[in-house]
């Protein structure tokens, strides 16, 4: 009996050295002299645009500096990215699609109040707006909102509940029908439920909700990013048109340094600048020639032939902000869940 | 066994007709659809999405976590074979249920327990880090997660074949004197050497092509914990649609070559028999 | 006798201790956190979580397909892994080496193959789009992705306990004049039925937690085609982890008891196969 005792544990004993084995090697950033590597956590649609940036931003530092910058990205649901950096994934900067989304690493302590203000116009230094991506020639003549809702038409938009661009979409329609029926709330959500009636995929994610349109041919109109409108106008220009409707929504993707990651790794240096250089006229026609709007109004004005600048663009103070708008229209039970419930 | 009436041979190409129409809709269209994808620009694109840096990186990540997986595996599938088949003892169903749960987790569910037990929100992350050791969102954690997944594949292969077997013959063993090794490797491994390797390529197979779980644990650091499922879930993401095709094909190439392997091997080995 | 065979075979405790200890940090471990989060919550608010009309709606999409797909699979399982045992036949190996390649392949790729292959564009959705039936995007959908994701489970499992058996029996019972019918009922599948079960049941599953290639072919239209890993999901993303978890939990305890079941009926049927 003993010794069958004695097995067991030399056995557990073993088995865990075995795992604890396989540990981690820590990189710290803070020697001058050598090459710095910082994490920059981001959302999906802005891979390009970082890659660019990367780019001259490293340039930019090693003119200042001497020092070899090295970034690493990380690119996902903006929403899972922020559970993940909450959850452990030592990012040094956090550059998200929503303000909500930065605020829940900040509510697991990572990042310290009012980092809103740490960097200019509320830290969101490029912007974008939802537009409707439609086929060549536009068959069903969609020009507005209001024709979405129209019988017939197929609607391609993903799902609020998983996926952060969708909540943008599911907000200006709102925009558009509060505006319609002089925000009669009734009315606005009846709107809005024949609205996702014609909704014929909910893809779990924007990426999948282009593919649906693209290349399974599903649906008339896919509403999406401007951003990934273009370039999906881009790869197939005799495919498609955008329309830009006549009231849409202000999308401020928000960045912030995350305080106890960068002092930790002592980088808070270079992750400050990073964040700050983009606000740079360099940075920001980079934004621009990647289809974002720049925050600077001068840089914006030299892209007018690209965007409709004459849109009219509510932002998420109409409804609030954003931890209201999130309680009230996609929480458990919240409007988006009543309008399929009903 | 003799095919000799007419009846016989109608139902023996009834049924081989039904599996291959079965098997080339279900299996062969769906991979040729990957194949055809991956080669639409041509083989130019296709060669640099697959000599890509990274692309590279995730191969090597891959086999890592495929390795890991089917060492452990292997070690824990022979040990619990051998104790659930030539042993009676209490709670024995509900130990071949707990090795089974990890196959029916949802993969979602498989990456989200590690995050909790190991993350940051977890009571077990401040000695962790005093230990310096990053399990989430770092290569421990894509190999814990594979681990988990692929966990009850080789186990399940040996157990039926063992408990077919019996335990006679190697009580007569024990009783003549052998000890336990000699058993194992004597009279039990030659019984169970092909459900073994059934095993082994289960595992690995599906330890190269987890995605759920590992999406959740490997925070997607470019270059550093990406596996290939991963890039390819990056490549798609990023507009690239075409080498995310050409990529998934490099999964199914090594799984074809792992499937070439097996064949190989039982081929020689039954012949020789 | 039982008592017997415990002490003669050696190897008892070093089996069973590895074995624990492996379980424990991989499986044990890690599932009780899911209880812990869980247990943030009181009673009466995971029941409330979990008999949502939505998250009802979604439980009945995911059992439904899951158990249709492995059904499917168990009958296309048999008939495989009795053609791969039994017959030659050219090309036989090709198709046995093929049977676990949905494994290798990421389920997400899966996913975006089968919907490409069986929307109403599609190479064989356009056949079926003729007669007015919708694969892709629909509850059939769902299960044509399942029964991918499930088929290497009942082949594998079945395969091993054929090439076992003795064809010896099924030969003198067609000299005692049984047609094939009844020989397969009355011999052969008494003799699989436990792999057949196990294998059934691992599929199942595997096809109710199965996420990465359903959200792709499913639509995902809230009562008609959302699964349940996909209200995880949504959960996961407003940081609901009470919510995400309770939910993660009800799924658990189902693939347990049907893990749980199929593991009586085989220790049942084995028992009963050696007389005992």
């Amino acid at each position: 009996m003993k010794k069958k005792l004695i097995s067991i544990l030399l056995a557990a004993a073993l088995t865990l050295t075995a795992f604890t084995g396989c540990g981690g090697n820590n990189d710290s950033g803070s020697d001058k002299s050598k090459k710095v590597t910082i994490t920059n956590v981001s959302y999906d649609p802005t891979r390009e645009l970082y890659e660019a940036y990367n780019k001259i931003f490293a340039e930019h530092w090693k003119e200042k500096t001497g020092q070899e910058v090295e970034i690493t990205q990380s690119h996902g649901g903006s929403g899972k990215q922020a559970l993940e950096v909450a959850n452990g994934l030592e990012a040094d900067v956090v550059t998200l699609a929503l303000e909500g989304d930065v605020n829940a690493v900040r509510d697991a302590g990572l990042i310290e109040d009012g980092w809103v203000d740490e960097f200019p116009l509320d830290s969101s230094p490029y912007t974008s707006t939802i537009v409707f991506l439609v086929r060549k020639g536009n068959p069903k003549n969609i020009q507005d909102w209001g024709d979405l809702v129209k019988e017939g038409v197929g609607v391609i938009t993903p799902n609020p509940k998983t996926s952060g661009g969708a909540r943008w979409n599911y907000l200006a329609a709102w925009a558009y029908a509060d505006q319609l029926y002089n925000g009669d709330e009734a009315q606005v959500k009846d709107f809005i439920k024949k609205l996702y009636k014609n909704v014929l995929v909910l893809d779990s994610g924007a990426r999948g909700a282009t593919t649906t349109f693209v290349e399974n041919k599903q649906g008339d109109v896919l509403l999406a990013w401007e951003n990934e409108a273009y370039l999906s106008k881009q790869d197939y220009p005799d495919d498609y048109e955008i329309i830009t409707p006549s009231i849409s929504i202000l999308a401020q993707p928000s960045v912030a340094i995350v305080d106890e990651v960068v002092d930790e790794r002592g980088t808070r240096e270079v992750a400050t600048e990073y964040l700050n250089y983009l606000y740079s006229d360099e940075a920001q026609r980079i934004a621009g020639d990647n289809f974002y709007r720049p925050s600077n109004a001068d840089i914006l004005k030299e892209y007018a032939d690209v965007f409709d600048l004459n849109i009219n663009l509510v932002t998420i103070n109409d409804f609030g902000g954003w931890a209201k708008a999130q309680s009230t229209h996609f929480a458990d039970g919240g409007v988006f869940d009543q309008i399929y419930e009903e | 066994m003799h095919e000799n009436t007419i009846g016989t041979k109608a139902v023996k190409w009834l049924l081989i007709g039904i599996s291959a129409v079965f098997v080339f809709v279900m299996l062969v269209l769906p991979l040729g659809i990957v194949v055809v994808e991956s080669l639409r620009d041509g083989w130019d694109t296709y060669w640099a999405a697959v000599s890509d840096e990274y692309t590279l990186s995730a191969v090597f990540l891959t086999v890592e976590a495929t390795l890991f997986a089917v060492i452990i595996n292997t070690i824990f599938g022979v040990f619990a074979a051998w104790a659930i088949t030539k042993f009676h003892f209490r709670g024995k169903k509900l130990l071949t249920t707990l090795i089974d749960i990890p196959v029916t987790v949802s993969p979602i569910i498989a990456g989200l327990i590690f995050v909790l037990t190991f993350g940051r929100q977890s009571a077990l992350y401040p000695y962790l880090k005093e230990l310096d050791i990053k399990v989430v969102f770092a290569v421990p954690g894509i190999v814990l997660a594979t681990i988990f997944v692929t966990f009850p594949f080789i186990s399940r292969e040996l157990i039926p074949v063992l408990e077919a077997q019996g335990t006679d013959e190697e009580e007569a063993a024990a009783l003549m004197g052998a000890k336990g090794w000699t058993i194992f490797s004597k009279i039990t491994f030659p019984h169970i050497k092909w459900a073994f390797l059934y095993g082994v390529v289960l595992c690995s197979a599906r330890a190269m092509g987890e995605f759920g779980a590992v999406s959740v644990l490997s925070g997607h650091l470019r270059g550093k914990t990406n596996t290939l499922p991963l890039h390819v879930e990056i490549l798609f993401n990023e507009f690239k649609y075409v080498p995310a095709f050409a990529v998934s094909s490099i999964l199914v190439m090594m799984a074809v070559i792992i499937l070439i392997i097996r064949s190989v091997v039982e081929y020689k080995g039954k012949r020789n028999e | 006798m039982k008592k017997v065979s415990k002490r003669v075979i050696p190897g008892f405790g070093l089996s069973m201790g590895v074995t624990l200890s492996i379980l424990s940090v991989i499986v044990l471990i890690p599932l009780a956190s899911l209880v812990v989060f869980t247990a943030q919550m009181d009673f009466d608010e995971i029941i409330r979580t979990i008999t949502r009309d939505r998250v009802l709606a979604s439980f009945e999409v995911s059992f439904l397909t899951a158990f249709i797909a492995s059904a499917i699979n168990a009958v296309m399982g048999v008939i495989l892994a009795w053609v791969l045992v039994r017959y030659d036949f050219p090309l036989k190996r090709l198709l046995d080496g093929m049977i676990e390649l949905p494994f290798a392949l990421p389920t997400a790729v899966a996913g975006i193959a089968l919907t490409s292959l069986t929307s109403d564009q599609g190479l064989i959705g356009s056949f079926f789009a003729k007669y007015g039936i919708k694969i892709a995007y629909t509850r059939i959908g769902i299960t044509v992705a399942l029964v991918f994701v499930g088929i290497p489970f009942v082949v594998r499992a079945v395969q091993p306990v054929l090439e076992k058996l003795d064809p010896t029996y099924e030969e003198a019972a067609g000299v005692m004049g049984a047609s094939r019918i009844k020989i397969f009922w009355k011999v052969i599948f008494p003799e699989i039925k436990p792999a057949l079960f196990t294998g059934f049941g691992l599929a199942f599953g595997r096809c109710l937690g199965e996420y990465g290639s359903v959200v792709f072919i499913a639509g995902n239209q809230p009562f008609e085609t959302e699964i349940t890993p996909l209200i995880i999901m949504s959960e996961l993303q407003e940081y609901d982890y009470a919510s995400a978890t309770a939910i993660a939990l009800v799924m658990l305890v189902a693939s347990f008891a049907v893990l749980f079941v199929v593991n009586m009926i085989q220790a049942r049927s084995t028992r009963i196969l050696k007389g005992g």
